[in-house]
């Protein structure tokens, strides 16, 4: 397979792999924040910035698969060695 | 990215010298933009201060008044002094993140300088509020509850400190570069109404991402200005 195709590849399974966990855990993250403020709404406040910053900590994540994904498609630092390395096996 | 205002190909020209890229000018010079907007607003609200305010006056101090809640809500009363510090980088950013809705305009905050600038902002100042709170004491924050694990737990300690301001720099580059990506890619695929939901996603994450970055920011001074336990 080709490099490029590999990068491509590998960005985008890495993409879905990295929001699959990040959204089940956003997930339980907010039918516990929904199930608390159905209980007691009173509280609504509280928990809705504690469940921000917990939301924004699993976030996180996600964003840094973006990120390597990004730095994979866009920035990567072994394009210009592939592409010697493809040009020296085509001689 | 190349913008139809001519003031950018001209300031481009102008920082050509420095060595900087063409992204970074240009979340420079809207950066600057923003700033000065800010500026002119403040001025213009402050000019004729009246006990019962109106128009821009109003505005402004409904602004303040929810952000100067939100500090003493989380960080308590000893919180205020550092109401200028947070107020700023909250309207800051939030005007870096909505200025991508106007048409020509492209986020600061999508550039990873602007973000990594913000968050140094506030890695810098929890650590001096941390030193100047507690003294030489400020060292029991690293050292955890058992004095023999100190020397594994400090280890940890220091990495979750330096992972503060790269997760802060990370989640709001990522996730307005990565909107505003989305909204390219649709106008790629259909410019005509397709890239409207995106839009209105990204308006809401524009709010929510400004709101967590003061939110984040405010826990961490307080977490250098509480004793450790």
């Amino acid at each position: 397979m080709n490099f490029f195709t590999m990068c491509i590849l590998v960005a985008g399974f890495g993409m879905a792999l990295g929001t699959l966990g990040t959204g089940l855990g956003q997930g339980m993250a907010v039918k516990s924040a929904v199930e608390g403020v159905s209980r007691n709404p009173g509280a609504s406040g509280k928990i809705l910035t504690t469940m921000m910053i917990g939301l924004a900590m699993i976030e996180s994540l996600a964003i840094y698969a973006l990120v390597v994904c990004l730095i994979i498609l866009f920035a990567n630092p072994y394009a210009k060695l592939a592409e010697e390395l493809a040009k020296a096996v085509a001689k | 990215m190349i913008h139809p205002l001519m003031i950018l190909e001209y300031f481009r020209k102008f920082l050509s010298s420095l060595h900087i890229s063409g992204e970074c000018v240009d979340a420079i010079l809207y950066t600057w933009m923003i700033i000065l907007c800010l500026l002119v607003l403040s001025v213009l609200a402050t000019k004729s201060v009246k006990t019962i305010p109106d128009g821009l006056q109003n505005f402004m101090e409904a602004i303040i008044g929810g952000i100067e809640n939100m500090i003493v809500e989380t960080m308590g009363e000893e919180g205020r002094p550092f109401f200028p510090l947070i107020a700023t980088l909250a309207i800051f950013v939030l005007v870096s993140n909505l200025s991508g809705l106007i048409p020509g305009f492209y986020p600061p905050t999508a550039n990873i300088n602007t973000t990594a600038a913000c968050a140094v902002v506030v890695f810098i100042t929890t650590h001096i509020v941390g030193i100047k709170q507690h003294g030489f004491g400020y060292v029991k924050h690293f050292m955890g509850p058992i004095i023999w694990l100190a020397p594994v737990i400090f280890f940890i300690e220091v990495i979750g400190h330096l992972s503060r301001p790269v997760s802060l720099t990370l989640r709001l580059f990522g996730n307005m570069n990565g909107h505003e990506l989305v909204l390219m890619i649709f106008f790629g695929l259909a410019p005509f109404l397709v890239p409207l939901p995106m839009i209105i996603m990204g308006v809401l994450v524009s709010f929510i991402q400004a709101f967590v970055f003061m939110l984040l920011a405010m826990i961490y001074i307080q977490g250098s200005l509480e004793h450790a336990h």
